[in-house]
């Protein structure tokens, strides 16, 4: 029984204590805020925000309500982390695992690289990036064309916009493709577990996979025709592109920055998880006959990943965080829009914090709990 | 899964708890005036650095009109108008440092406008520089005016100002398709337009002028001729303390007034045996205005002293720089401008 209160006591302590930190807080806003004039409440979300954004995934314009333009600033943070994500996994596998290149060269270059980025702030890499790309870049009228479809100017990448017909039967013949390839797999795997025969799996999948989008071409009346962005002139000294697909400065510098900087944390986790896999993993496997693809494949990729999954998505989540810094460079994302101009225009801190507060803690957690079924996927089942 | 579900659940108690404390409201006196003569300084909100306005030389002494207005009331209170502690503020953060208690004026270039005024615990004292929303663009477009404006235009801009909501209404109203680029310092804003990012700068008439003067080439940008708002700007107090609030209104109309009625810095002490009893009124030698708000009577003739009237803090921080050396509406309305304060009696 005393034993029972012993345990009990301390927790129902802190319990109490947290309530009334919460209390004091909360009940301290309410007072300041009523002598202040101040009402609480999530109302103005409905009104007409009556500012216009940037750069939208979703149609909106000053006449849409401020609800709409968080749904703005959340895709436009949302579209950043996710391109920063793949460009950072992309750049951190490379240089992780040029970091353990026998060659001198590659080898020192990748420990440059990752000590220097690492090691400057961010907020700083990125108005490097920003201002950096502004000066050098080209006016849109001097701007030359990247293998004659791109151009890359002080006002943002500007690149051709597809335009499918019948887009619809594209779509089924890859989705016949996937599933092709799906049948094969199996029975690829049956093969060789009941005669120990193996199939070139990967030569097949990928020749499926440009025939039959090739075939909906050649005879199902897919076509595909791009526009192509066009100089308009609509000051003496001033151009833009119009029509293709137009990506902001800001964007690209922001992306830039994030997916370098990331880069150089996700390498080490690459290089601490193939190092962290004892040499004679790789002995033994080679040992009973492996080739060398089979080896990273089947043998050091699964246990490596293990080690470079959890701290990989601690790098995710920092990443979607840094996005944030957005606002320094004019890019609309949530903090942007949102905790910016509509926190200006309507006043309502406390109630726009807290929306941005749990917006990001929503995506952390979303991302985390992503991770995590991953890791658990891939994890070594012990029996 | 029961603890994850006993989890939760607390976490929601306490979320609970956080909204439903309905706090009473304290009746309580205007404590700002106490407080400010406890501490020995006015706490004012200024920008980051606009010229002519607020801005902080290399050591860091303040200058501009904005920032005379609270080196005013620390002349009127303190008897000192040096004694004033200078928060540099960007527009996203000012209303909430002065609701928060963290300044006391908030004399940041800052729009007069109904909701800021009556929605979020504001109040506005009165109107130091009428201003209006212009935009610049560089001179080699050939752009004279806002009618040569086309479809694609790309617009550099502050976040969090009244600048964005006007130029959608510009825009919009004339059938223009934008792209806003918004930033959140005035620094960026300037960097991004000088390097060709924007095809037009926009924001209020005064603050263009003088940040054309930052630029690399000044000479290279012109200030298009037409306004697209009414942007009175002037000084805020947090709403509830109206002693706090009258005195920085008269502290500023105390300087305009006294342009009116020739009192100059200079001048000022031998006013006191003027015939005319309004500027024996203004100086403190006549009646007991000061009393009103608790001070002595000599807090009008401290002002005109330390900091000078609005002519001469014009004139000195805007007109003499070169920033915007017609007075243009910010005359006095005996003179053809719209300054026109009600008479300190």
């Amino acid at each position: 029984m005393n034993s029972k209160i012993r345990k009990i006591l301390p927790q129902i302590a802190t319990l109490l204590a947290v309530v009334f930190v919460f209390g004091f807080f909360t009940f301290n806003a309410q007072v300041n805020m009523d002598n202040r004039g101040i009402e609480f409440g999530y109302g103005f979300l409905s009104q007409e925000s009556s500012f216009d954004v940037q750069f939208s995934l979703i149609e909106y314009d000053g006449s849409h309500s401020y609800a709409r333009a968080y749904l703005v600033g959340l895709l436009n943070t949302l579209l950043v982390a996710f391109i920063g994500i793949i460009f950072a996994t992309i750049i951190g596998v490379v240089v992780g695992i040029a970091r353990l290149s026998p060659n001198y060269l590659i080898e020192r270059s990748a420990a440059f690289y990752v000590e220097f980025f690492r090691n400057i702030p961010l907020l700083l890499q990125i108005f490097f990036w920003y201002f950096a790309a502004l000066r050098a870049l080209p006016l849109p009228q001097d701007a030359d064309a990247i293998f004659g479809v791109f151009f890359l100017t002080i006002k943002g990448l500007f690149v051709p916009r597809f335009i499918w017909v019948n887009l619809d039967i594209f779509f089924y013949s890859l989705i016949a493709a996937i599933i092709s390839i799906v049948v094969i797999r199996n029975y690829a795997r049956k093969l060789q577990e009941s005669e120990g025969k193996q199939l070139p799996v990967f030569s097949i999948s990928a020749g499926l996979l440009i025939i039959l989008p090739l075939l909906a071409f050649l005879i199902g009346g897919v076509s595909l025709s791009f526009e192509m962005p066009v100089l308009e002139q609509i000051a003496t000294t001033s151009f833009k592109y119009t029509g293709g697909l137009g990506l902001p400065p800001e964007l690209i510098a922001l992306t830039l920055a994030l997916a370098l900087y990331t880069a150089t944390f996700i390498a080490e986790c690459v290089r601490a998880g193939i190092q962290g896999i004892s040499k004679g993993q790789k002995e033994a496997a080679a040992s009973i006959g492996l080739t060398p693809n089979q080896i990273l494949k089947l043998v050091i990729m699964p246990q490596a990943l293990r080690i470079i999954i959890p701290p990989t998505t601690n790098q995710y989540l920092n990443l979607t965080k840094n996005s944030s810094l957005a606002a320094a460079i004019a890019y609309p994302d949530l903090v942007l829009v949102f905790a910016g101009t509509a926190l200006m225009q309507t006043g309502r801190a406390i109630e726009i914090v807290s929306i941005t507060m749990l917006t990001y803690l929503s995506i952390s957690l979303a991302i985390s709990a992503l991770m995590n079924w991953y890791n658990k996927r891939i994890a070594i089942k012990e029996k | 899964m029961y603890t994850y579900i006993k989890r939760i659940t607390s976490f929601l108690a306490m979320f609970a708890v956080l909204f439903v404390f309905a706090g009473e409201a304290m009746a309580k006196k205007s404590k700002t005036l106490k407080n400010t003569q406890k501490k020995g300084f006015v706490r004012c909100g200024v920008s980051q650095g606009l010229p002519g306005f607020s801005n902080a030389d290399a050591s860091g002494n303040w200058t501009g009109v904005d920032v005379d207005v609270c080196r005013a009331v620390a002349a009127a209170v303190l008897g000192d108008a040096g004694k004033v502690k200078f928060t540099p503020l960007s527009a996203k953060e000012r209303f909430t440092a002065l609701t928060s208690g963290e300044i006391d004026i908030l004399s940041r270039n800052t729009t007069w406008t109904l909701s800021r005024d009556a929605d979020i615990g504001l109040t506005f004292v009165g109107v130091n520089f009428y201003d209006g929303q212009g935009f610049m663009v560089r001179k080699d477009s050939g752009i004279t005016s806002t009618s040569q404006f086309k479809s694609g235009i790309s617009a550099c801009t502050n976040i969090g100002t009244t600048t964005e909501l006007n130029m959608r209404d510009f825009f919009t109203s004339k059938g223009i398709s934008y792209e806003p680029v918004a930033f959140e310092k005035a620094d960026e804003v300037v960097a991004a337009y000088d390097a060709g990012r924007c095809d037009t700068y926009t924001t209020d008439k005064s603050g263009l002028a003088a940040q054309r003067t930052k630029m690399k080439d000044p000479d290279a940008h012109i200030v298009l001729p037409e306004t697209i708002s009414k942007e009175p700007l002037g000084p805020v107090v947090r709403q509830g303390d109206s002693v706090w609030e009258d005195i920085v209104r008269w502290s500023l109309n105390v300087m305009i007034e006294a342009e009116e009625y020739g009192i100059t810095s200079s001048n000022a002490d031998s006013m006191k045996t003027s015939e005319n009893p309004a500027i024996k009124r203004l100086v403190g030698a006549e009646g007991e205005l000061g009393a009103a708000f608790g001070l002595d009577n000599e807090w009008s003739l401290r002002i005109i002293k330390q900091v000078g009237n609005y002519g001469e803090s014009y004139k000195r921080n805007i007109a003499d720089p070169g920033i915007l050396p017609d007075r243009g509406p910010n005359q006095l309305w005996t003179k053809g401008g719209i300054l026109y304060v009600p008479p300190a009696r």
